[in-house]
């Protein structure tokens, strides 16, 4: 068989962050009851106009300006026309003829991998409402709470040759986007959808082949899967001597197939024209500076700052600056403890253990920075055992418990009271004559389960150290 | 002699002095629209008696308690029917409209109605504004005052038919290429289209956006300048309105011309153009030459272009604003269909009328991918070349004359079956639309059928005053004459 590159480029919408809709001002929190987050704007009421959200815009500039993008100071709005009842104007206000954002890219990689993804364009638009089909009825239903949601389109070139190289780069622009605050980026819950546009060549040609769009792209795996299958599916045609369709296809992650959705022949013509209800966006020097004095931190600054200043390793350094939300809370803790060091092993450790045991992650940490730093300062002070800080640990994961409180109420603090843990340990050895036994006989393990009995004895709460030191004594 | 007889600011002074009371004038109004609704059809919905009288009770106590002083407080006025007005059936002279009641009012409504005006019913129209008859309505053609086998002009004939009729003092028109300009002139009534972004659009229900306004149809100059200054504002809720501070309208009306500018495009008289309509039109210009004012002839060229120019762009929103009319949310949805597709079809086919659907056809196919750049893009560069041409103009002169419309109302049911012939009509109005220019409307004389001849004043962008202040000077030689069917007079028609 012959060698094939399979030849990818993006098309990544992002919801954004803003309190308000794009063009009017109902909310965009989530969950309202069907049809509560609406007026006639955004319902398409007869005579209804829109507004432009500024914030939309600011956002829009934020992260153009964050993956290098030229930002167009006469940017406008199209309409694309479409029937369809979840878009009630029968027309989405989008960008074509004059995006946003311009000819950007991102790095991916490190060292000698390191590689840019072009940046095609950014453009701003809303997003339609969700038709709930009832499988009872004859009827569909249709709810506009989402109708009007901000939303920006990232459009990358074809520059991505495997499904790793995707994922890196929907990773850059997550972590990106979620330290501009622009969006909390979540592919399960739809506030990042990626299309994906692949297509093979033979290796070492230079002339692109058919693509196809694949979407319904559900989470990294997903996307991952849905690579490695197109590619293999137009491998197989083009071995078999037959042609690559150019279609959008719709990826099914529990088949681990795709189908066809509608082919370039039957695609709608949607009579773009620029919206005559919004003037054209002047966006001047001063507007693009102020965005830019508003810039975060971002993750790459940040990772090699907590290398040096706080002498994290590598590893955790960029573990804990992945999410600004992880970050935010190390830095915070770590400030209140002064111990950077322990309130990375507690991120890396236990948190992250218990984060992906309830299948969370960092943007579900509900715990605060004040009792994981007194949780840091206990062990610090020798006042609770690492065993107990564990199980007060969980405690604060859960329910957010004050360790000191927790700690005083449960009786858990550490044993350091050498006649106590001498009386515990002369008990527990009277008890077990036969460990002993063993143990002066040169078995090493019989220690361990002496160590063992004794704690269970003191409730886990004696000086593991001091156990230790006296047992050795005594026997 | 009927309380509708009076201009808008005569009614409102008799109200604000204490002589006429506001139910007395809305009673009067009603009355009107009862007596001459069979010959005009000017209305689509009256409103309804015991609210309207409520709400002359409410405006007679904020007029005697001082709260409302403004010069329309308590005058009875008409919207057309391409206004939204909460709680009113608003239908756009459609059938895909015709059970659709907004819960919210145009800005400009809502401006009339917080000055104290109170609205009589909508009026009726071409559907969608498109047209230049007022025939194309579902709910059958309006008919001209002065002759009812003539058409009132469109497309806000009933708007023009109502008040030349006197059944309403004034009423709101919406000027997309000559729509309130053209009815008042074969309604022999003044009609003003402001500059754009002078009236909000909210809740203008939109055939072509980036060309209409929103402006009155009024019974002389004097009310087009007082509803202007009423529904002149900035509105946070219209992106392209503009914020030209606090309007000032009627201190231009002086009757002082001595020295203005006027300037005559000679392209406009050309054998298209009546001879009956070409006198009137330059006598009247030769009236403000005798009051002092400087007027001569100029080459405006691009004329020819400004009517394919407006079909294109006009058709083109409209083909898109009038997507959202489906069936899927309000309005008139097919009975019989089976999925989604077939119910988009039927709704459309059955809601929208033959004219419609033309002007959805023709902007589709405008916009349509190969196309657009050979037409829509190339009407959108004419359109900025006319912009250019009037700049150039207005350098020179302070406002513009000329026709409102080749011809003098025309017999009812003679133009729709040339559509091209009927755009054409549109040729002396549609170039203030493309510019955005303030133009008006006012009767100039009749022609020897005894129809309304208008005269048309343009003037440059934001420059309403200076063709206010020539309309009104023009206004004071004349006499104001009524139509038959005006109060008094429907008894001999």
């Amino acid at each position: 068989m012959k060698q094939y590159e399979t030849v990818i480029g993006l098309e990544v919408h992002v919801e954004l962050a803003t309190k308000t809709k794009i063009f009017c001002g109902c909310t965009t929190e989530f969950g309202g009851e069907p049809n509560t987050h609406t007026c006639p704007v955004c319902t398409g009421m007869p005579g209804s106009l829109p507004v432009l959200n500024r914030q939309v815009v600011d956002y829009a500039i934020a992260v153009g300006l964050a993956t290098n993008c030229e930002i167009n100071r006469h940017c406008r709005f199209d309409r694309k026309n479409y029937f369809y009842p979840d878009n009630p104007q029968d027309y989405q206000i989008s960008q074509l003829y004059e995006p946003i954002c311009l000819n950007g890219y991102v790095e991916i990689g490190s060292g000698d991998k390191k590689k840019k993804v072009r940046i095609h364009e950014i453009h701003m638009e809303e997003d339609a409402g969700k038709l709930i089909h009832d499988a009872f009825e004859k009827e569909s239903l249709v709810d506009y709470n989402r109708s009007g949601v901000p939303l920006i389109e990232i459009v990358s070139e074809p520059d991505m040759r495997s499904a790793e190289e995707v994922l890196a780069c929907l990773e850059k622009l997550r972590t990106t986007i979620q330290y501009l605050g622009a969006s909390d980026c979540k592919l399960q819950e739809g506030s990042m959808r990626a299309d994906v546009n692949l297509s093979v060549r033979e290796a070492g040609t230079d002339e692109l082949g058919t693509r196809t769009e694949m979407k319904n792209l559900n989470s990294f795996k997903a996307i991952a899967r849905a690579i490695a299958g197109e590619r293999a599916r137009q491998i197989a045609l083009i071995e078999d001597g037959k042609r690559v369709v150019q279609e959008t296809r719709r990826w099914d992650d529990t088949k681990e197939e795709s189908f066809s959705m509608r082919s370039k022949e039957d695609a709608s013509d949607y009579r773009y024209f620029p919206e005559p209800d919004l003037p054209g966006i002047f966006i001047s020097q001063e507007w693009i500076d102020d965005v830019k004095a508003g810039e975060p931190e971002f993750k790459e600054a940040k990772k090699e700052r907590y290398i040096a200043e706080f002498g994290l390793p590598v590893d955790d350094a960029d573990i804990i600056t992945d999410s600004k939300r992880m970050a935010d809370f190390f830095e915070k803790t770590a400030g209140l403890c002064d111990n950077p060091q322990k309130t990375a092993n507690w991120l890396m450790g236990d948190t992250l253990r218990l984060l992906k045991e309830h299948d969370m992650d960092a943007d579900d940490i509900r715990f605060s920075p004040a009792n994981l730093a007194k949780l840091v300062r206990l062990t610090e002070e020798g006042t609770i055992n690492s065993s107990v800080a564990t199980e007060v640990f969980e405690k604060i994961f859960t329910e957010d418990v004050d360790p000191d409180k927790y700690v005083k109420e449960k009786g858990l603090a550490q044993v350091n009271d050498e006649g106590a843990l001498r009386e515990t340990v002369q008990r527990v050895m009277d008890e077990n004559p036969g460990s002993v036994e063993d143990y002066r006989n040169g078995k090493e393990k019989a220690m361990g389960f002496l160590v063992g009995q004794t704690m269970k004895a003191m409730q886990g709460k004696a000086n593991p150290g001091m156990v230790n030191k006296i047992l050795k004594e005594l026997l | 002699m009927s309380l509708m007889d009076l201009t808008a600011v005569e009614l409102g002074k008799k109200i604000k002095e204490g002589s006429v009371g506001v139910r007395e004038a809305v009673k009067d109004c009603l009355k009107q629209i009862r007596a001459k609704e069979a010959k005009t059809n000017a209305f689509i919905t009256q409103a309804d008696e015991t609210g309207v009288l409520k709400r002359a009770d409410e405006v007679q106590k904020a007029v005697d308690s001082g709260e409302l002083t403004g010069p329309l407080a308590g005058v009875p006025f008409a919207v057309k029917d391409n206004m939204c007005t909460k709680g009113i059936l608003t239908t756009c002279a459609s059938k895909i409209l015709s059970n659709f009641v907004p819960h919210y009012s145009a800005t400009a409504v809502e401006k009339l109605e917080k000055a104290g005006a109170i609205i009589a019913g909508k009026t009726n129209m071409d559907e969608f504004a498109m047209g230049s008859t007022s025939e194309t309505s579902y709910y059958g053609p309006v008919k001209n005052p002065w002759d009812t086998d003539r058409v009132p002009g469109g497309s806000s004939g009933g708007s023009a038919a109502a008040v030349a009729a006197s059944e309403v003092s004034f009423a709101l028109g919406s000027d997309t290429g000559g729509s309130i300009r053209q009815p008042a002139a074969y309604c022999g009534v003044t009609g003003f289209k402001p500059t754009y972004g002078t009236v909000s659009r909210y809740g203008l229900i939109a055939y072509a956006s980036s060309l209409e306004q929103i402006g009155p149809v009024a019974k002389d100059v004097t009310d087009c300048a007082a509803v202007l200054e009423v529904i002149s504002s900035y509105d946070s809720k219209d992106s392209t309105s503009f914020n030209r501070g606090v309007p000032d309208f009627i201190s231009a009306l002086d009757g002082d011309v001595k020295g203005l500018r006027i300037g005559i495009p000679k392209d406009y008289f050309t054998d298209d153009l009546d001879p009956e309509v070409n006198a009137a039109v330059l006598a009247a210009a030769d009236r403000m030459k005798d009051m002092g004012a400087l007027a001569e002839f100029f080459d405006l060229s691009l004329v020819e272009y400004a009517v394919p120019a407006y079909y294109i762009i006009a058709s083109a929103e409209a083909s898109s604003n009038l997507s959202r009319f489906d069936g899927v949310k309000y309005g008139y949805r097919a009975g019989d269909y089976e999925g989604l597709h077939q119910m988009y079809k039927r709704t459309r086919s059955e809601g929208f009328g033959e004219e419609v659907k033309r002007r959805i056809m023709l902007g589709s196919f405008a916009l349509s991918s190969g196309y657009y750049d050979a037409y829509y893009l190339k009407a959108l560069r004419t359109k900025a070349l006319i912009k250019q041409a009037f700049d150039k103009a207005f350098e020179k002169y302070d406002v513009i004359i000329g026709p409102v419309a080749p011809v003098t109302a025309p017999k009812l049911g003679g133009s729709l079956s040339d559509p091209i012939k009927m755009y054409l009509g549109d040729i002396y109005t549609v170039a203030a639309n493309l510019a955005g220019l303030p133009g008006i409307s006012l009767p100039c004389g009749r022609d020897s059928n005894g129809l309304p001849i208008g005269l048309q004043i343009m003037g440059d962008c934001f420059n309403e005053r200076s063709v206010l202040k020539a309309a009104f000077a023009f206004e004071q030689t004349r006499k104001q004459e009524k139509s038959p069917l005006a109060c008094g007079k429907e008894a001999e028609v």
